[in-house]
């Protein structure tokens, strides 16, 4: 595995190459096995519930923590034992991490000061990125004087000053208020276009990454589930823990008892289901997911359709209303309904169906990720 | 009128609760401290003690130049012990903040300990090791680094080495609570921005402990100024410190107004001292 590990072939494209990470807090194994690509100029966010190993792997890009084994590489060097002073990244920190004894000035200041450029530079670049952020005119205040917010923007600015090749941002927004979190979740988006640095953002905020992000890689116990575009994850899940994490959705536990090319017909507790998938063979154990608002309903049963539920109640949330339908095996399947259509009575008996394309297949066995979280025995239930 | 009595009430009971603090303070403290000023306008007596009668000239007699000479001499010592316990200090209290718990509690046990045994004791216990045939001496000409013993008590660099010893945790302490407080992201993220080690202490790490740095430079220093049995005991007697000078008029020289005076003196140089320190202390929090 090591060997394999040392060669990295140049890619001009990526930016930061992890390749085969571990990191061990004593014989707490918190990432496992991680390789991840991030290229150049894009927002890619790491998601994953607290505990998840995100933000050990931000430190470790950053060169806060060792990794354990495994290699770093950016910008196409390796840059494993590379001091922190010496990486080309800059980073956001989740509690700002401002100097208290320094202006704001002089926070922002601090690299080109290490860096020894001219006083006259300095001035000039400090202005500018205030400008940028959006504070003109604060100068002279001390981080103690300024709202969440504003120390936030000063931390961007205190680390774009050095134009870094990547920005790493840990949950930046965490401590801000919801209204000034969607505020500043746009105003980093523009700001990462506008100056086409790669963001590397972690959170355990799926709308937050589903909104900023070109890419998201979730991550689970310290293993990379999936990475895709948004629309991937959430469309096209590769794990229980993927589908249930991003968004909204029933699993149902199924095994293949037809298959006709990329039709499948699936056996479930509660009865039977057409789905569509490929590479799925005879007998084999699946999960289906499909989202709540994927989920149709008939009176009467639809063809290549076997699965009939008894309404238990109606949820009203606001923009939609969730009917929780309980199915024969007694597990709740959640359907989402436009609050305009008349639901169907509480007690009655209803089929339900989806349409091609809705449900999403998963292999429970055969999945190297499955496998890897199995080795450490861990399965997850939790929803979001 | 309601809340006027709610108000006195108030107030009452803030008076009965300082009041303990106040009866203590005004009992060793002001009283005491005001017999002495008292005493330092009267007129000696020969046998010791004072006579009731006014003498406004002994403040006056300590415009000598031996005294002023002993002071000056006693300040010297005092800075000397407070940089020389602030430079070890420093990175001691560095050492104790950053390590693992089991550590720290082990190091910090070793600065507490000491307080447990009476300071004077602990003092006397050097003059064991320290004298001509002493622990360290037989020490070193047993081990052939040297063939005559040296003479290491009894010297002004002994009166120096007892000080610090004394009161070397009062450094630590203040310098240990600020380097605790210093947020650790602080320290990645002037990395981050390109600082090395060294430059990071300069920039962040020491800015932020000042304020620890002057509270125990303030706690070596304004003690150091008044401990007498050091010199005493490592001293052989023969460095006189201001301590030591005013003892003396109480004792040998019998001449308590004078010695009053110089006490008071003593406590007004002390009270600027802490004044000025409070000064640069709330700059601090300004800055």
């Amino acid at each position: 595995m090591a060997k394999e590990n040392a060669i990295v072939e140049q890619d001009d494209d990526v930016i930061v190459k992890l390749v085969g990470i571990d990191k061990y807090y004593n014989d707490n194994r918190v990432v496992k096995n991680l390789s991840l690509d991030v290229k150049t100029g894009e927002f890619l966010t790491l998601l994953g519930p607290s505990g998840c190993g995100k933000t050990t792997t931000l430190r470790m890009i950053a060169g806060f923590e060792e990794v354990s084994s495994g290699k770093v590489f950016i910008e196409g060097k390796d840059s494993t034992d590379v001091e922190p002073y010496k990486r080309n990244v800059n980073t956001v920190f989740q509690s700002y991490a401002l100097f208290p004894h320094m202006n704001v000035y002089d926070n922002i200041a601090f690299g080109l000061v290490e860096k020894k450029v001219k006083k006259a530079e300095i001035r000039e670049r400090v202005t500018q990125m205030l400008a940028l952020v959006q504070l003109s005119g604060f100068e002279k205040r001390m981080p103690a004087q300024m709202s969440g917010g504003q120390k936030q923007r000063v931390a961007i600015a205190r680390a774009l000053i050095n134009n870094p090749k990547v920005l790493l941002l840990d949950e930046p927004l965490g401590a801000l208020d919801l209204k000034l979190r969607k505020q500043m979740q746009v105003e980093l988006k523009h700001l990462q276009r506008q100056l086409g640095i790669t963001f590397i953002y972690v959170t355990h905020d799926q709308e937050e990454a589903l909104t900023m992000s070109d890419r998201i890689a979730i991550m689970n116990e310290g293993v990379l589930e999936q990475i895709g575009e948004p629309w991937e994850v959430y469309e096209r899940p590769c794990t229980k823990f993927v589908a249930n994490f991003i968004g909204e959705s029933n699993i149902i536990e199924a095994s293949i008892s037809e298959l006709d090319g990329d039709k499948l017909t699936v056996i479930m507790e509660a009865g039977s289901a057409t789905v569509h998938g490929e590479g799925f063979v005879y007998d084999e154990m699946v999960n289906i997911s499909i989202r709540p608002e994927k989920v149709k309903y008939s009176a009467e049963p639809v063809d290549g359709f076997s699965l009939s539920g008894v309404v238990k109640e109606h949820i009203y949330v606001g923009s939609i209303i969730k009917t929780m339908v309980e199915l024969p095996n007694s597990q709740i399947i959640v359907i989402s309904r436009q609050p305009d259509e008349t639901p169907p009575p509480v007690g009655e008996n209803i089929w339900l169906y989806w349409t091609k394309g809705s449900a999403v297949v998963m292999h429970t066995k055969g999945d190297p990720l499955y496998n890897i979280i199995e080795e450490h025995s861990y399965l997850s239930d939790e929803t979001m | 009128m309601k809340n006027i009595t709610k108000k006195m009430k108030k107030a009452r009971s803030a008076i009965f609760m300082i009041s303990p603090a106040v009866i203590w303070l005004v009992m060793f403290i002001v009283i005491p401290i005001g017999f002495i000023f008292f005493i330092s306008f009267m007129t000696k007596n020969v046998y010791g003690g004072y006579i009731h009668k006014l003498d406004l000239t002994v403040y006056l007699r300590f415009f000598d130049n031996r005294y002023l000479r002993i002071f000056g001499y006693s300040a010297l010592i005092a800075l000397a012990t407070t940089i020389i316990s602030l430079l070890m200090g420093y990175p001691f209290a560095y050492i104790i903040s950053t390590s693992s718990k089991r550590t720290r509690n082990l190091l910090m046990m070793a600065i507490m300990l000491p307080f447990w045994i009476n300071s004077l004791i602990r003092t006397s216990g050097w003059i064991t090791i320290l004298r001509l045939e002493g622990v360290a001496n037989t020490v070193l000409q047993r081990l052939n680094i040297i063939q005559e013993p040296l003479k290491m008590l009894y010297t002004d660099g002994a009166v120096l080495f007892g000080m610090v010893y004394v009161l070397f945790p009062f450094m630590v302490l203040p310098l240990y609570t600020s380097l605790e407080k210093l947020d650790p992201a602080l320290l990645e993220a002037s990395s981050d921005l390109g600082a090395r080690p060294y430059r990071t202490f300069l920039r962040v790490v020491f800015p932020q402990t000042l304020p620890g740095v002057f509270a125990g430079s303030i706690q070596v220093f304004v003690p150091s100024l008044g401990y007498f049995f050091i010199a005493d005991i490592m001293g052989g007697g023969k460095t006189i410190l201001i301590g030591n000078l005013i003892k003396n008029q109480f004792t040998i020289g019998r001449d308590w107004p004078f010695g009053a005076a110089l006490s008071i003196i003593l406590v007004v140089l002390t009270l600027v001292l802490l004044k000025l320190y409070s000064k640069i202390g709330s700059m601090e929090d300004l800055a």
